[in-house]
């Protein structure tokens, strides 16, 4: 909302304050100004000067010289423009000023012909759009006199930023209720300037009123609450005076003519949106409030032509529209300069249908914008008639009858009760009866003394849209109290009972743990490509964003290839994120958190004492153990080859959710990728090379790979050690090498003997793997180490070689595996 | 007197001989044939010396027997001293290494720099008594509008342009759904912090990402009161910024607070030369008493009870904390940026 510093001083009469001043104090008022424009900035040295003569250029047919006074001097000018008046006013900006653009004046030799200077457009002052003409001065200007003087330009421009909640401060006076000394009693609107002495009566009926051959009527009260219409006849459209076209222009309306700048003036002034008809271009002299007919149609001021539906409110006379009532105005029925006699509207609308219609017609304009957000319901009279001394001052004319008005229902203005014992409740701080008088008085507010505890307060009419409850009142005491004057010392706090979400502990290790293995950590937005994911946005930014993920990894990836294609040769990168699946018709969707990671590049930094080797599979594994460990699955498995994901499920699990295989498995290598899953089977992740096609590498790019794992959605946290007592006597290391089958894993071979050497088997690693000489090819030769341990005692040769002998019989039986001897 | 004084003469030039052959030495065999040729019981050069010592009067013994074991400690001391220093040499790289090169090193690695913000964010909370809860991304117009407070027919739903997925399911556009469904589940005291991704309809531009990371806050009681707000969120404030920091609180207005503020801190900046400056106003967050609707939409007594709430973007605390120019480094993921929050610097 832009405001005028100078109109806001000239109704908030004694205001001292300075721009900064009310900046501040606005900003402390919840109405916080975005920017300040000193208006007359760059035309300080533009005056006002008096063209005394003009013949045409002897060379070029669209110039003219010109003769022009500047109140020291009279120089000649080349002038491009069609039409100026000998005798006429107009800015010029000399040899040497420069003009905002910004761009500095030469002298010119234009065709042979010297110009000392020029005489200004609206568009090169930056003052309004009009290039067509150069800027005819009227109104009272002298010779001589500095541009920003005469055209009141020494005016700041203040963009004051209005909550949803605040249409009461959509005007001058809105805003001067917050500034103003004493509030709203210290606002004083100014007289018009040769206004007329006005004294109207108000004619009022709840459905139709008439006057002469004119008539009004509301077909929608719930839709139009009150519309008054005056008839002025024996206008003359014309420019606007030079007080009014400024006041428009300080907040950057561009004037159109005297009767609708005068309703512009009037909404901007007081926040009411008015609309002049041209009188002779209804039919039957008739306004009808009514709903559209469906697939009505009306070409509105802007040019474009809407259609309607059958709930939109439209305004017409006895055959067609000519407004969409509270929103836009047709251009049939505009006021033009051939206007003579104007019906004067100045209505008031219900908030949702204005927001419905022009959202549906996608436009938005001062009117509905004012109407969406809550205008004044008590308004509409002062402003009515201070808008017609604005007309009847600048475009003469006179008022035929009253002022018509359709009223369904009075209004009511609302009387809350507001407990002081609340007050206290909600904002900490006691206020007594007088302290809050004080502060709600000045904003408008009625004050009657209740009960002991109780205050009476009525709403005013501006505030009524806001201020319905209790609590609204009490925010309105806080705001004017002033923020920053409550004390800043908190009390005691209770300790919550809801428990810290154990999906967030669970967050908090993994990163810990990967960040800590070297990874880092990368964010992607959860929008995808529709290959990449199954629920679909009906509002997507773009095309390639239309879906949500699926699966971490394809965008993960994309920024491993960002990263190489800027030369960095070892990625390493992890992501925690939720990711989205169809939850079925008439469901929403089913969402998951994932963890994926992704390595490429060299195992370790390099390092002189050697050539370090590039990830491989190991690494991933391990990387992949790491995040398990920290995962709160309870015993996942990394298991088989991922090739046979052929169980029939048509790539679903048993929640209806995509497999994490399905988008993962096409990204995968099959021969060096593993399937994760859960000691019940049920799959939860993969882990393998990228399929290199799917990566776009440079050619010195390594081979990438990765993982991505499903998190439970109710992890396990509970990891709390259990102390185990440390053993009295040594334990006993016992190698085997054994001939294990290319079919048979090795994690069955360690399942085995864990699974026969019983109580005094502590633990089994595996320290070699051997293929070739002395090993037939249809195996390998896989070495043990076991070691075996008893807690009360040292064991003896016997008793370890009884063990083994146990493990080594169960081993052939069970899985035909040999000792290598 | 003669004798004795010659016979420690004779060990003090056995000794200078030893220390200078010990020093020579390059490694511990070398060392070990010295130590024999010299301190050995038998064979030792110091030990056929003092063989001499019956020749001596009694009471010159002493004087030469302290002498005899003062050069015994110290060349045992210089075979020691030498025998560490050469200790490893020769192993594999020769004698003689410049230890200034560099050490092996592992990656860094290091958390997302949003969620460094977000988890000091949650510390300092967390110290004054809140706990984490979490809600769907993919939510209903009632949970993220209607429950809060804002009808979708009033020109404050127009504030976040929402994305919309099917069916009226939308993604949030705010992370205050997770006030309601908290409040749904449990009965005060809450005091719960919510961090997680929002989603509105904006362009990639410096100061905007249509998905992006907030922290919602909430706190219901009796007897919470505006004071208890501003206090705890000037104290977060100033443990988040740092001493010094000036907190400001302004009239504003979301549906589902009412009194409503935006928060604002000056911060206190020590420059490179040591002076310090204040910075200019930055709007953190915005808060506010949490509005009676909300707490009568979710069954609680709004007369019983009072609370506020709160909502902040660590991505845009990030830009102002880390000096971080545009939003959109913070999805890019170049790993030269990612490596600046590593830990313990570079990757």
């Amino acid at each position: 909302m832009n405001i005028s510093f100078a109109w806001l001083k000239a109704i908030a009469p004694g205001l001292e304050m300075s721009v900064e001043e009310v900046s501040e104090h606005l900003a402390n008022r919840g109405a916080p100004v975005e920017d300040t424009e000193y208006l007359g900035a760059e035309l300080e040295d533009v005056v006002v000067a008096r063209v005394e003569s003009v013949r045409p250029h002897p060379d070029a047919d669209r110039l003219s010289l010109c003769q022009v006074n500047n109140g020291t001097e009279t120089l000649q000018v080349v002038c491009g423009a069609p039409i100026i008046h000998e005798g006429g006013y107009y800015p010029f900006a000399g040899v040497g000023v420069t003009l905002p653009g910004p761009f500095k004046l030469k002298k010119a030799k234009i065709r042979g012909e010297y110009s000392n200077g020029m005489l200004c457009s609206e568009k090169e002052l930056g003052l309004g759009r009009d290039q067509a003409g150069i800027m005819h001065l009227t109104g009272t200007v002298s010779l001589g006199q500095p541009l920003t003087e005469a055209l009141a330009l020494d005016d700041v421009r203040l963009d004051v930023e209005i909550t949803p909640n605040r249409g009461d401060w959509l005007s001058h006076v809105g805003v001067a209720r917050e500034v103003a000394i004493g509030g709203v009693d210290g606002i004083v609107l100014p007289a018009i300037p040769g206004a007329p002495a006005l004294d109207l009566e108000v004619a009022t009926a709840e459905q139709e009123i008439s006057h002469a051959e004119v008539s009004i009527r509301i077909d929608e009260p719930e839709l139009c609450y009150r519309f008054l219409g005056v008839i002025i006849r024996g206008v003359e459209v014309g420019p606007s005076p030079e007080w009014l076209a400024q006041r428009l222009r300080a907040v950057g309306q561009q004037p159109i003519n005297n009767v609708v700048d005068a309703t512009n003036y009037l909404m901007l002034e007081m926040g009411n949106p008015m609309h002049a008809y041209d009188l002779a271009k209804l039919d039957g002299s008739r306004l009808i409030v009514r709903k559209a007919h469906g697939g009505e149609k009306l070409q509105t001021l802007d040019g474009l032509e809407h259609k309607f539906d059958s709930e939109m409110l439209l305004i017409c006379d006895a055959s067609v529209s000519h407004d969409i009532g509270g929103i836009m105005g047709g251009l049939k029925s505009a006021v033009t300069e051939e206007t003579s006699d104007v019906l004067l509207e100045c209505a008031l609308f219900e908030p949702k249908s204005i927001r419905r219609t022009r959202k549906a017609l996608g436009i938005s304009t001062d009117a509905s914008y004012r109407f969406e957000r809550g205008v004044d319901p008590e308004g509409h009279l002062p402003a009515v008639k201070r808008a017609l001394e604005v007309i009847l001052a600048t475009s003469g004319g006179d008022i035929d009858g009253p002022i018509l008005e359709v009223l369904p229902r009075p209004w009511e203005p609302q009387v809350l009760t507001l407990r002081l014992s609340r007050v206290a409740h909600v904002l900490g701080i006691s206020l007594e009866a007088p302290d809050i008088e004080e502060l709600l008085k000045p904003l408008g507010f009625g004050m009657e003394r209740g009960d002991e505890d109780e205050l009476r307060v009525t709403v005013p009419g501006y505030r009524s849209y806001d201020v319905t409850r209790e609590i609204d009142l009490i925010e309105e005491i806080a705001r004017t109290y002033g923020y920053d004057n409550f004390p800043g010392e908190s009390g005691a706090a209770r300790p919550t009972n809801v428990p810290d979400h154990p999906l967030f502990q669970l967050e908090d290790e993994l990163r810990a743990t990967l960040a800590a293995v070297g990874l880092l950590e990368a964010t992607n937005p959860a929008f995808a490509p529709a290959s990449e994911g199954d629920v679909e946005l009906s509002n997507p930014i773009s095309t390639e964003e239309s879906h949500l993920r699926g699966a971490l990894l394809p965008a993960l990836l994309r920024r491993v290839e960002y990263n190489q294609a800027r030369g960095a040769r070892d990625v390493r990168f992890f992501e925690i994120g939720t990711v989205f699946h169809s939850g079925g018709s008439g469901n929403p969707p089913v969402e998951d958190l994932h963890v994926a990671l992704t390595v490429t590049g060299r195992q370790r930094p390099a390092h002189w004492t050697e050539e370090v080797e590039t990830v491989d599979f190991w690494t991933l594994k391990g990387l992949v153990d790491e995040a398990l460990a920290g995962s709160g699955w309870e015993g996942p498995v990394v298991g088989g080859r991922g090739e046979s994901d052929d169980d029939g499920a048509e790539g679903q699990d048993t929640d209806g959710r995509p497999r994490p295989g399905a988008v993962a498995s096409e990204l995968f290598v099959p021969a060096t990728t593993v399937e994760i899953s859960l000691p019940s089977g049920e799959p939860i992740g993969w882990a393998g090379q990228i399929t290199p096609d799917r990566v776009d590498s440079p050619a010195w790019g390594g081979s990438v790979w990765a993982m991505e794992l499903r998190l439970p959605a109710e992890p396990q946290l509970d990891r709390t050690p259990t102390f185990q007592p440390l053993p009295q006597f040594p334990g006993v290391d016992r190698d085997l090498a054994l001939l294990v089958p290319q079919h048979v894993s090795a994690q069955s071979v360690l399942d085995c003997i864990r699974g026969s050497a019983g109580a005094l088997l502590d633990d089994v690693t595996i320290f070699d793997v051997y293929r070739g000489d002395g090993v037939a090819e249809t195996e390998r030769s896989l070495a043990f180490r076991l070691r075996l341990q008893a807690w009360d005692r040292t064991l003896t040769d016997k008793q370890v070689d009884r063990v083994v002998g146990k493990v080594i019989k169960r081993l052939m039986e069970d899985l035909g595996v040999e000792q290598r001897l | 007197m003669s004798d004795s004084k010659s016979l420690i003469d004779t060990l003090k030039a056995l000794e200078a001989d030893a220390l200078d052959a010990i020093g020579g030495a390059s490694n511990a065999e070398v060392l070990e044939e010295l130590r024999i040729a010299y301190l050995g019981r038998k064979e030792g050069r110091i030990s056929a010396l003092l063989r001499g010592l019956g020749a001596l009067d009694v009471a010159e013994r002493p004087a030469v027997g302290a002498e005899a074991n003062r050069i015994k400690e110290s060349l045992v001391a210089a075979l020691e001293a030498q025998e560490s220093a050469t200790a490893g040499e020769g192993a594999a790289h020769g004698p003689s290494e410049d230890l200034t090169l560099p050490g092996r090193t592992r990656w860094r690695g290091g958390i997302h720099p949003v969620n460094q913000v977000v988890d000091e964010i949650w510390q300092i909370f967390r110290g004054l008594g809140f706990v984490r809860a979490r809600g769907p991304e993919a939510d209903t117009e009632w949970y993220n509008f209607v429950a809060l407070n804002t009808p979708l027919d009033h020109p404050a739903a127009d504030e976040q342009d929402t994305l919309y997925l099917k069916d009226s399911v939308l993604l949030r556009s705010h992370t205050s759904p997770v006030q309601v469904r908290v409040m749904e589940h449990h009965e005060p005291p809450i005091r719960i912090l919510a961090p997680g991704m929002v989603y509105r309809r904006d362009t990639y531009d410096a100061t905007h990402t249509p998905a992006f990371a907030q922290i919602e806050g909430l706190v219901v009681d009796e007897g919470i009161t505006f004071v208890d707000f501003k206090a705890t969120l000037a104290e977060f404030a100033r443990r988040f910024w740092g001493p010094g920091t000036k907190v400001r609180f302004r009239p504003s207005y979301f549906p589902f607070t009412e009194p409503s503020a935006e928060v604002d801190v000056k911060r206190l900046l020590t420059m490179k030369d040591g002076t310090r400056v204040e910075s200019d106003w930055i709007e953190i967050m915005g808060a506010g008493m949490v509005d009676p609707n909300v707490l009568e939409n979710v069954g609680y007594d709004s007369e019983r009870y009072t609370g506020f709430a709160f909502g902040m973007g660590p991505a845009r605390i990030g830009l102002l904390k880390y000096g971080v120019p545009d939003l959109r480094l913070f999805f890019e993921n170049d790993i030269r940026f990612l490596s600046q929050f590593a830990q313990g610097g570079a990757s």
